[in-house]
């Protein structure tokens, strides 16, 4: 998939994205981050935009099991690895322990950071950063809720890291 | 089976949050979307001298590109409630008033498309040297016709002047906030589309119905040919209560290329024309006696607007009223700057005008050399001192002493720099708060099936503050029923009208009138527990006259503790706890979810937040969340809060007092208090941190 | 965002042939390429994904340590051997950004992240590194984050690097490969300052490929520590920053000393002046005291600024207590 002249470069290339299991077909220009890709052409608007710069961590989602930030993801530079989006948590019907967990928990509020702070909670589970409550703290840092939810946010990832 | 108001149930929209399946406003799928993207001035002040749109219009994909060149006539003289007349700066000339003051509307099939072309959008402007202070040699100030809340912009007791003369302690200092802004995480974002003269408007509003009025003005429409639709808000706290430019641009577009149209607003155009909270400059003075007694309280309030529209952050409404000063002047007084025009922002003046009397108490306690809840007590209001009303209900005594209890304020040794952990220095602060009891008028249906379903609709909204919860607990709560027989639909003109979701109103106007329905709705039950075919009853609530005669607030004590690196200067929060008199709690997990989220808010006032400007081009230079700093989980140890609970049942037919902006007030001060208490540095301009501690 | 190619190579040679088309950039995490690209602050014409190169091992090497230049900055602040002999660089990267950043950032994309000067941020506004020649919009406007050491009349950005720095403390060696061939870059001759062009922030030259960071081997390295001062507890960037290592020598005295400071300069900044005090030296408060005066004595503040200049000296003598306490 190399597009060498610049002047096409504002073409659409075809490219496979592996979203929740299955393969996704779209059209986009290689400017096209994976969070526009998810929410404005395969509409799954799970993922959210805050910011679009990296800096509120909305619009997390795991690549290949790690928690990355989809806005300064290029769609097509995502090609080839596994997606996992919030709206691929849930196992019919079946909600996963760390969505379970801040339900129980009041782990929000707007629910507009949720997707984000759960798909960033999985990632630190499993990065092993959950030993106590300050290291989960510092670890979820990089998901900015502005209702202030972080004490049950804390609460609730402690409780699903068992 | 009755489930009580008060228990802690579950959200019910959560499992729609955590699953990504809850709809907010940029999510709605239509077909045929097209996407605006605004272009907006660099400069703070002067005339667009030419724009070159060739570029943007060539690229393919590009559908419009509308500047005040080609720009629709549109009306943008906003009629709000009494004092807050807006105006929109439409496109209408070339005149720049303010830094990123929208100046075209690039309109594209894609958004990659939309935002390389708005990119080449190329604009020259005769800038002029902009105001961007309040001491700005051409900036002089001027009395607002009236406060945000409808007060003369002076309020006057006695003798304020004479009682300082004459008094034995005289204590005085100058506080300031700075700009600050909402930044929900959520970007202000619609998706506008015509159908014929039609027009719907997917969006994130704190109020449709005000949006409806506003945009049918705006475009010269019979109301009932707009319709606002908004099932969630992702986070508001009052900027999104207003119609800005992004709805009526998205409208406008949607009109010019035929298609529907979404317009996203990127987070640094949020900072700029989308409200903010203005900067205040307050200077505070007391006369008292040596207990502490206040003889004599003088209150002056500068604060910033645009220059075009007036909105006064009227800190001096809470100074009037929260304690028994008997001598008083406060004024209000505003600079017009070119800045954007200032909104309500969370407690708006009451969390400015907590700050700077709560701090200056403070001081006046230590001046005098007695505990800062004593001098409160000593100063404590019966009733409300302002309006010569008694208060409802006011349990703000059994708020602090329940606050010192929990928080272990006995343990605080009085003198500055005095309590120690390791190396850190530790302060312990409190503060004070109240926040007033509004209603708005609210209607609401309610009605039931055969099956005994019951779908309650009103045109309020979900900005996180609980509404479908709060008000299907007390739906099933006045029907005697399970709340999971219960559905509440909001966020729709075609629903029964309900104003804004602003000034903590929503449970009580909403709830009240949904408990009015439900009440209709059981006499037509008449004991039965399902009817025979479906009914349904209606119900409006106003403010009830039984309450005239008194004042309505909710109250607050704040207890903050901070550790200070005594080198580094740092400055954390390492436990906040506050008791709310709010009177009958409806869910007691919503709640203290609120409570939470705005003590954090206050802690991010005090210690990170302030929007950063250029004083030479009055540009915003920290528009992002990397430089403007909100709190992060880190950032925030142990807060608790707790509401005492005790029912008030003049204020509403509920019994709930506000809720959702009480958190923030007072909870500055305390942790500027306890930064004092570590430190000995009393540093009067917010926010406090390692940069001025230093 | 305006138009750009973007390709993806599976080889080394492969990515210097692309990497040598004017107006090519590599991309690696994305996340100072993409950030700035959406700002129209940076403008490839294309991008060259290295990200599936084999760049990313991290090597014991007969020096010390050779991290490749794909290495997520969160392997290797986890990395045990990094962790063991080199804790100041485990410190710098894990308060750095965010988890997610970190997965996301590789090594070789850290050291190159440009500033986060507000002007060099905002296309509107004068910026010399940005468009030279166009003026310093912060000399005359807000400046409480820039820079008060190394800084020229024409720049006076911060370098933002917290990882950096300790490059800076231990004489790392950046190894590049281009058409031209090989080169091993000491840090020192890495970083530039801005001086009359602040838009040459490095050594490398158009077309250069960074391939490893080697760490050489010290006994101060490994007794080493890294201090970050923020407004705020976590995610954000450094007020003034250092990374400290000492080695002692059986007389308590202070037989190796690298001391390298963050958030106050416009390069990663080796404190030499403050070294030269602490070299054979008691550990004490007064030394420590003396040797952040002695550095900090060439520092040129702006009215807004000074306040760096006692926190950049506590900083230091934090870093100095903790990795002799």
């Amino acid at each position: 998939m190399i597009v060498e002249d610049p002047r096409s470069a504002r073409t659409a290339e075809r490219i496979t994205l592996r979203v929740n299991g299955t393969d996704r077909t779209l059209d986009v220009d290689a400017r096209v981050t994976l969070l526009d890709a998810l929410r404005e052409r395969l509409a799954l608007t799970g993922s959210k935009k805050g910011c679009d710069h990296g800096q509120c961590g909305a619009c997390t989602v795991l690549l290949d099991g790690r928690r990355v930030l989809s806005c300064l993801t290029l769609a097509v530079a995502a090609e080839g690895a596994e997606i996992l989006t919030v709206e691929g948590l849930a196992r019919e019907g079946e909600l996963h322990p760390v969505q379970r967990a801040f339900v129980a928990c009041d782990a929000l509020q707007c629910g507009y950071c949720t997707p984000g702070q759960i798909m960033s909670a999985i990632g630190c589970i499993a990065e092993g950063r959950t030993g106590d409550d300050a290291e989960i703290a510092e670890a979820m840092s990089g998901n900015l809720c502005r209702c202030g939810a972080y004490p049950m946010i804390r609460e609730a990832i402690a409780r699903a890291a068992g | 089976m009755t489930i009580a108001i008060g228990e802690a149930r579950e959200r019910v929209d959560a499992i729609a949050k955590v699953t990504g399946a809850a709809t907010y406003s940029a999510e709605h799928q239509l077909d045929d979307v097209a996407f605006a993207v605004l272009v907006l001035s660099t400069v703070a002040r002067g005339r667009i001298a030419r724009i070159d749109d060739a570029d943007a219009r060539a690229v393919p994909g590009t559908l419009a590109v509308i500047t005040h060149r080609n720009a629709p006539v549109l009306n943008g003289e906003i009629t709000g409630r009494p004092g807050l007349d807006k105006h929109l700066l439409l496109l209408a000339d070339d005149r720049i008033q303010f830094d990123r003051q929208p100046v075209a509307i690039v309109v594209a099939a894609d958004l990659e498309t939309a935002r390389e072309a708005a990119a080449l959008v190329r604009v020259e402007y005769a800038s002029e040297p902009p105001i961007a202070s309040v001491d700005d040699p051409r900036a002089s100030w001027f009395f607002p016709k009236q406060t945000a809340h409808m007060e003369p912009p002076e309020i006057v007791r006695g003798d304020a002047a004479s009682a300082r003369a004459a008094a034995a302690v005289v204590v005085s200092a100058t506080y300031t906030t700075p700009l600050e802004n909402h930044n929900p995480i959520e970007p202000h974002a619609s998706i506008a589309a015509w159908d014929g003269d039609r027009l719907t408007i997917y969006d994130a509003t704190q109020g449709v119905f005000e949006e409806r009025r506003k945009i049918a003005g705006v475009f010269g429409l019979p109301e009932d040919d707009v319709r606002i639709i908004s099932p969630y808000v992702g986070g508001a706290f009052g900027n999104k209560g207003s119609v800005w430019y992004h709805q009526v641009f998205a409208a406008a577009a949607a009109r010019i290329v035929d298609r529907p149209v979404k317009l996203v607003l990127d987070r640094d155009q949020m900072f700029a024309i989308t409200g903010h909270r203005p900067h205040t400059r307050q200077t505070i003075t007391f006369g008292a006696d040596g207990d502490g007694t206040v003889t004599s309280f003088e209150h002056d309030v500068l604060a910033t607007t645009s220059m075009f529209d007036v909105f006064t952050e009227s800190a001096g409404e809470y100074t009037a009223m929260a304690y028994a000063f008997p001598n008083v002047i406060i004024r209000h007084r505003l600079v017009r700057t070119n800045f954007g025009t200032p909104t309500f922002m969370r407690a708006p003046g009451e969390a400015t005008g907590t700050y700077a009397l709560e701090t200056a108490l403070d001081e006046l306690a230590e001046a005098v050399g007695i505990d800062p809840i004593a001098l409160r007590l000593r100063n404590y209001a019966e009733s409300d001192p302002n309006k010569e009303k008694p208060f409802s209900t006011k349990y703000l005594r059994e708020c602090y002493a329940r606050g010192a209890e929990r928080f272990g304020w006995g343990a605080r040794s009085r003198a500055p720099r005095s309590m120690r952990d390791g190396r850190e220095l530790i302060g312990y602060g409190m503060a004070g708060g109240a926040y007033p009891a509004q209603i708005f008028d609210a209607a609401a249906s309610v009605s039931m099936e055969t099956d005994g379903r019951v779908t309650v609709r009103s045109g309020t909204q979900e900005i996180g503050q609980g509404t479908y919860t709060a008000i299907e607990q007390i739906a099933a709560s006045e029907l005697a029923i399970d709340p999971a027989r219960v559905r509440l639909e909001l966020g729709d003109t075609r629903y029964p009208r309900a104003m804004n979701s602003g000034g903590s109103t929503t449970i009580a106007s909403v709830g009240s009138a949904v408990a009015l329905a439900c009440r209709d709705l059981a006499r037509q039950l008449g004991g039965r527990s399902r009817p025979e075919r479906r009914l349904s009853a209606t119900a409006t609530f106003t403010t009830p006259d039984d309450r005239e005669g008194y004042s309505c607030y909710s109250f607050a004590a704040q207890f903050a503790e901070v550790g200070v690196d005594p080198d580094l200067r740092t400055v954390r929060v390492r436990r906040m706890f506050g008791v709310f008199d709010v009177g009958r709690v409806i869910n007691a997990r919503l709640a203290h979810s609120q409570f939470v989220g705005a003590m954090t808010m206050g802690i991010g006032m005090a210690l990170f937040e302030r929007t950063i400007v250029d004083p030479r081009t009055a540009r915003i230079m920290n528009a992002n969340l990397a430089d403007y700093l909100l709190p992060t989980n880190a950032d925030i140890g142990q807060i608790d809060a707790e509401a005492l609970g005790i029912r008030d049942d003049i204020v509403n037919p509920i019994g709930t007092k506000p809720v959702g902006e009480i958190g923030i007030c007072g909870a500055a001060a305390a942790v500027a208090n306890a930064v004092y208490h570590a430190t000995g540095r009393r540093i009067r301009d917010l926010p406090i941190g390692p940069r001025v501690l230093g | 965002m305006q138009p750009v190619s973007y390709r993806r190579v599976r080889a080394v040679d492969e990515a210097v042939r692309a990497g040598s088309a004017p107006g090519s950039a590599f991309y690696a995490g994305g996340t100072t390429l993409v950030d700035l690209m959406k700002l129209d602050v940076m403008m490839p014409a294309s991008l060259i994904d290295i990200t599936h190169l084999p760049l990313a091992a991290i090597e014991e090497t007969n020096r010390g340590l050779r991290i490749g230049a794909l290495a997520r900055m969160s392997d290797v602040a986890r990395d045990a051997r990094v962790v063991e002999r080199f804790p100041a660089v485990a410190e710098a990267l894990e308060r750095s950004a965010s988890g997610q950043l970190r997965n996301m950032a590789t090594i070789g994309g850290n050291v190159l992240q440009r500033t986060r000067c507000a002007y060099f941020r905002d296309a509107a506004t004068p910026c010399n590194k940005r468009r030279p020649g166009s003026g310093c919009g912060a000399r005359e406007g807000i400046n409480e984050d820039h820079a008060i050491l190394g800084t020229s009349e024409a720049c006076i950005a911060v370098h933002a690097s917290d990882f950096a720095v300790t490059l800076a403390a231990f004489d790392a060696i950046v190894h590049t490969t281009s058409a031209n061939g090989e080169r091993a870059i000491p840090s020192a001759a890495f970083f530039h300052r801005p001086e009359a062009t602040p838009d040459r922030e490095t050594a490398l030259e158009p077309g250069d490929l960074i391939v490893a960071i080697e760490l050489p081997r010290s006994r101060a390295a490994a007794r080493s520590t890294y201090v970050k001062v923020r407004d705020r507890t976590s995610y954000a960037f450094a007020l003034a920053s250092c990374a400290a290592g000492v080695e002692r020598a059986p007389d308590g005295t202070l037989a190796d000393v690298r001391v390298a400071l963050g958030g106050v300069a416009t390069v990663p900044w080796r404190a030499h002046a403050a070294e030269a005090v602490l070299r054979g030296a008691r550990p004490n408060a007064e030394t420590f005291a003396a040797a952040a005066r002695a550095e900090f004595a060439q520092a040129r503040p702006t009215t807004q600024n000074a306040y760096k200049i006692e926190l950049g000296m506590r900083t230091m003598v934090r870093a100095l207590e903790t990795v002799t306490a």
